[in-house]
């Protein structure tokens, strides 16, 4: 189970430009029964939304985002929603962000902060990856984790070692933050890199809070291990 | 008179890389450092570079401090987290190191430790804003210090990666979080320097060009094929290779890096040296660069 919080409501909104239209994708999965996803974020950032001005195209629920391959066929029903948004928000952990920025060529911005990953079953991994830092960045880095596909997680670009958008670890590894960059730069968002974020809180990945503890999602695990 | 005096008067300055020991033993290190002291204002002290182990930058700053010579710690983000970082920088200040060039580092597996686990818990552009908020009298989490450091912030740049978007994109973030001199890659190709200064001149912050001399042809085809950033042109290697014997392989080095120090001397404010064992070359390429 991946476990998310939402992220504050101001955080969100303030990613978003004046009159900017929203579509709105929320996950079916663990982010649904951490109270992230699913039908519950729907109504929560639908008014709040369309209060602050931003006007929905449509929302959505649908299963297990991570599913990349699925995320791309069950949004084609909803093509013309999504075309006629600027924008993309979807509420799951960060990997559900990123397989929908990996179908999507628009801004594709979280709205929760994934914290672990508790232990995963039966998974297959696919390439996007969440880092659970705890203080999703996917919003300043075009859908793409820096603390997973750079390995020294840089948060303000590349190192010196990138060269022709390889990373210095071995040939042919893409570097990252190339991949940010070309993707943000296809956004007409570069200016998102321009901008400086403070030192994380290490502490935010580690564990889960007490405070989560005690949401349902947290009887369901006992209860499935019983 | 002190680097960063040097460079708020304008004056063009000479650094001069020095690396600790594989080791305890000093003498060495500090013998080189006494040649070169009359040719170069100060010397930038690596930190484990390439990943490899060696005695800590700091050791040799402060041995370099106490014979009375300037010294520029190099502090990577790879092996300490923001606590080790922020004491180490605390306890240079105290030993008389008032320096600090804030670089990413080198990813441990390149080095003889491959199995470490590597830290970057900051960022180079964080590292950067750490020193400037220790320069300011608090530390990473805005608690008050009994007593500050003022230190001169340097940042790296390398000026030969392609693409080159994203890296000065980050250059100015270095900038505006408070670094004041930036110094660069090993320079070879001068028209591209010269086209990369003009990209970030706006910037207002000295910039001193990295020079390595080349000591045979197969050594800058290798850093041409490995090492990120260096571009050596394909006339200068054959320069290089029409030299038979290592004398002449070394009066040849000499005249390219006076060349090309020439070649870069009016778009920037210093150089840096980067000997990499031919420290004996140092003053004949400053003389015949016309440096000294």
């Amino acid at each position: 189970m991946l476990v998310s919080e939402p992220k504050p409501t101001e955080e969100v909104l303030g990613y978003l430009r004046a009159g900017e239209r929203a579509f709105l994708l929320a996950c079916g999965g663990c982010a649904e029964v951490c109270g992230t996803g699913g039908e519950e974020a729907l109504k929560k950032w639908r008014p709040v939304l369309e209060e602050a001005g931003h006007p929905l195209t449509g929302a959505t629920v649908l299963p297990f985002l991570c599913n990349k391959a699925l995320v791309g066929l069950r949004l084609a029903r909803f093509r013309e929603q999504v075309e006629r948004a600027d924008v993309v928000l979807v509420a799951s952990c960060g990997v559900g962000v990123q397989a929908t920025a990996q179908v999507l060529d628009k801004p594709v911005y979280p709205t929760a902060n994934t914290i672990t990953m508790g232990g995963l079953q039966g998974v297959w991994a696919s390439e996007e990856r969440c880092g659970r830092c705890g203080d999703c960045l996917l919003y300043y880095t075009g859908g793409i984790c820096p603390h997973t596909v750079c390995p020294k997680g840089l948060l303000h670009g590349p190192c010196g070692g990138s060269q022709n958008g390889e990373c210095e670890l071995e040939p042919g590894r893409p570097c990252g933050w190339q991949r940010i960059y070309d993707r943000l730069k296809a956004l007409g968002r570069l200016d998102l890199l321009a901008r400086y974020r403070p030192p994380q809180d290490s502490q935010k990945g580690l564990d889960v809070p007490l405070a989560r503890r005690k949401a349902p999602f947290w009887a369901l695990e006992y209860l499935e291990e019983d | 008179m002190r680097l960063r005096e040097r460079l708020a008067k304008g004056e063009f300055v000479v650094t001069c890389e020095a690396a600790p020991p594989k080791g305890t033993d000093i003498e060495k290190a500090l013998e080189d450092v006494k040649k070169l002291a009359s040719h170069v204002h100060a010397f930038n002290v690596t930190d484990l570079q390439s990943s490899v182990l060696r005695m800590s930058s700091w050791a040799l700053c402060a041995l370099i401090a106490r014979e009375g010579y300037e010294p520029i710690l190099q502090m990577t983000c790879r092996d300490r987290n923001r606590l080790a970082l922020q004491a180490d920088l605390l306890g240079a200040w105290a030993l008389g190191i008032e320096n600090v060039l804030a670089l990413t580092g080198d990813y441990p597996t390149l080095g003889d430790h491959p199995g470490a686990r590597p830290v970057f818990d900051l960022d180079s552009v964080q590292l950067i804003a750490t020193i400037q908020a220790l320069n300011q009298g608090r530390d990473l989490a805005g608690n008050e210090l009994q007593g500050s450091t003022d230190f001169f912030v340097g940042a790296v740049v390398n000026p030969g990666v392609e693409p080159l978007g994203p890296h000065v994109l980050k250059m100015r973030l270095k900038a505006e979080r408070g670094a004041q001199f930036f110094q660069t890659q090993a320079v070879y190709d001068s028209e591209a320097f010269r086209k990369f200064i003009r990209e970030v001149e706006d910037l207002e912050v000295p910039i001193l060009a990295g020079v390595i001399p080349l000591k045979s042809a197969k050594m800058a085809r290798f850093m041409n094929e490995h090492i990120a950033g260096i571009r050596v042109p394909e006339e200068v290697i054959q320069e290089m290779e029409r030299a038979k014997t290592k004398e002449e392989r070394k009066k040849r080095s000499v005249e390219i890096c006076a060349r090309i120090i020439r070649e870069v001397k009016p778009y920037c404010q210093g150089i840096h040296l980067m000997p990499m064992g031919w420290e004996g070359l140092v003053p004949e390429i400053l003389e015949l660069s016309g440096l000294t």
